[in-house]
């Protein structure tokens, strides 16, 4: 296709800088965040790097003092790993299985039950937390992973994915199945689970980012510091900055904020044309 | 519909029972709790309660500053949807465009879909921190005056910001996929037609890139109105004087920290409402564009 010179130079000099908008604020934290505190109190934020990375890291990651609290960020990344996971996991399990007894079956209350799980997306968790606090606490789930996860899952969007996915398989599929003998479960094991192989994989992948980055409702729940993941931390690293009178202790809360950052960042740029397939398709 | 499907059994209640049983518990129940209590009156200590039909609507929407949270919700939302927008269909466009770099340029745009928004939050707010904050010092080094402490509208600004900045990588994501399912042959046609990629674009690309737009319009709406609750909650907490208070943040300040459970309730109710219709809305669309 026909370019002009001009038209190439600006398209380079427009990605850039976009390129330097989403990534500059992000690399600032870094290099801010491999100095002492003292430096950045007298100088300000820096554009490179110090020679503090490894006291900096170590201390927020094995000494639960630099994280004001009583869990290191190393026992939070383990807290936010679980959520995540667990959260994908649970998601993509739970919503396979319903979009299967969705798409493959006519039962009586196929209607009412698809109405239900389609009401979920009427009310994210954001406007019903007062009320789903008192159940979880009513049910003796407060600080617990079954009570930061499980809630999190109530929602439908997963099944939506797996419901437009099954769809688009052949129903000549399910024929053939049934010509030879399969019955409904032997069908779902042997034949639809290893056919969305690819799109589980990246709903999983776009589950765990979302898990791992869940906020709110992970403030509401987790009173107690053993259950913080690390999103959670850096509030609370973030309020007692100016605790005490001492000289802000800004590298460390930078620190904690880029180790929240590496994992998911890292799935989604590893796992890239997954992760973009899976949004791109499922959301449509 | 599958046109084969297999016959009535016990099966599919066997199979949509986890997922029904979960939103029962933790969907259903409080969402009708929500509805009930946002019909009754705590007195001060939690301790009795009485039914008081419809004056916590009442009262919610006739306080100023439930008015003043909800313009500024708007003002927001359609703000943030725009821009963020805006510039990520300017960076798609030129993202398709390039040949060399164009894998790299994709992945650096896109990543920030990682970024949790109180993480955002944090790095946003440091930007401008009085003490270091390099933004804060850059502006008022032009003579800006600038002070979101104080001033509402700087805080906005600076919230604004924070939450386009979170928003492009997906808006980019879309657009790009977007503009990479337009035909090479449309492309080519529309260069030989006309030299000018100014006016290729707004007549060619963005009237087919409309549906696209129109979605990601909903999508970033709905985040706007509750993905930035992180936002907000690290950077301003609504400061000053819960100018840049969204109403959801609104919920969570009045039911857990102000402690006013029928008012909370009934902001929860409104916004239910609010967020039925955008959904009803954006499903309308879904179906109208499978039709294509």
């Amino acid at each position: 296709m026909y370019q002009s010179k001009w038209r190439i130079f600006t398209n380079h000099t427009i990605l850039v800088l976009g390129s330097l908008f989403m990534i500059l604020p992000v690399w600032i934290a870094f290099a801010s965040s491999t100095h002492t505190r003292e430096y950045i109190f007298q100088n300000g934020l820096q554009f490179l790097p110090g020679g503090e990375f490894f006291t900096n890291y170590g201390a927020i990651l094995f000494d639960a003092e630099a994280t004001k609290g009583r869990v290191t960020a190393l026992e939070m990344l383990f807290n936010s790993m679980v959520l995540g996971l667990g959260f994908a996991i649970g998601k993509v399990i739970i919503s396979m299985m319903a979009a299967y007894a969705i798409v493959y079956f006519r039962f009586k209350l196929a209607v009412p039950l698809f109405w239900i799980i389609f009401s979920t997306l009427l009310l994210p968790l954001e406007v019903r937390i007062v009320p789903s606090y008192e159940v979880v606490a009513n049910l003796g789930l407060l600080n617990t992973y079954t009570g930061l996860i499980l809630p999190l899952i109530a929602s439908a969007t997963g099944t939506f994915f797996f419901r437009q996915f099954y769809r688009s398989v052949p129903d000549e599929l399910l024929e053939a199945a049934r010509l030879d003998g399969a019955g409904p479960i032997r069908f779902f094991i042997d034949i639809l689970v290893p056919l969305s192989v690819t799109m589980i994989a990246a709903i999983f992948i776009i589950m765990f980012v979302v898990g791992w980055n869940q906020y709110l409702w992970p403030l509401l729940m987790t009173t107690d510091d053993q259950l913080y993941t690390i999103v959670i931390g850096i509030k609370q690293v973030y309020n007692s900055l100016y605790e005490g009178g001492q000289i802000p202790q800004f590298p460390k809360a930078f620190a904690l904020t880029i180790m929240a950052s590496v994992p998911p960042v890292l799935v989604v740029v590893i796992f890239q044309r997954m992760f973009v397939k899976g949004l791109v398709e499922t959301e449509k | 519909m599958k046109r084969v499907q297999f016959e009535h059994s016990a099966v599919p209640y066997l199979f949509i029972a986890p997922q029904i049983l979960i939103i029962s518990i933790f969907f259903l129940w409080p969402a009708v709790q929500a509805l009930y209590q946002s019909f009754l009156l705590e007195d001060a200590f939690g301790m009795s309660s009485q039914f008081v039909w419809f004056r916590n609507f009442e009262d919610v929407l006739t306080s100023s500053s439930w008015t003043r949270s909800a313009i500024f919700t708007v003002v927001f939302s359609v703000l943030v949807s725009v821009l963020s927008i805006a510039i990520s269909l300017f960076l798609a466009v030129r993202a398709d465009e390039v040949i060399r770099g164009a894998k790299s340029y994709k992945t650096l745009l896109m990543w920030g879909y990682a970024i949790a928004p109180p993480v955002a939050g944090l790095l946003g707010i440091m930007m401008f921190n009085p003490l270091m904050g390099d933004l804060y010092k850059a502006f008022n080094s032009f003579g800006f005056e600038f002070n979101h402490i104080e001033n509402a509208n700087d805080a906005a600004f600076i919230v604004i910001l924070i939450a386009v900045w979170k928003q492009v990588s997906v808006n980019f994501i879309f657009f790009l996929s977007g503009l990479q399912g337009i035909p090479k042959s449309v492309q080519e046609a529309a260069t030989l037609d006309c030299k000018s990629p100014e006016r290729r674009f707004w007549t060619i690309t963005f009237p087919l890139l409309a549906p696209t737009t129109f979605f990601l319009l909903v999508i970033n709406l709905t985040y706007a109105f509750f993905e930035t609750f992180g936002i907000i909650d690290v950077s301003t907490k609504g400061a000053p004087g819960g100018s840049t208070a969204t109403l959801v943040y609104k919920v969570y300040v009045d039911g857990f920290l102000g402690a006013d459970m029928g008012g909370s309730a009934a902001q929860s109710v409104l916004l239910m409402i609010m967020v039925s219709v955008l959904t009803v809305f954006q499903f309308r669309f879904i179906e109208r564009k499978v039709h294509y």
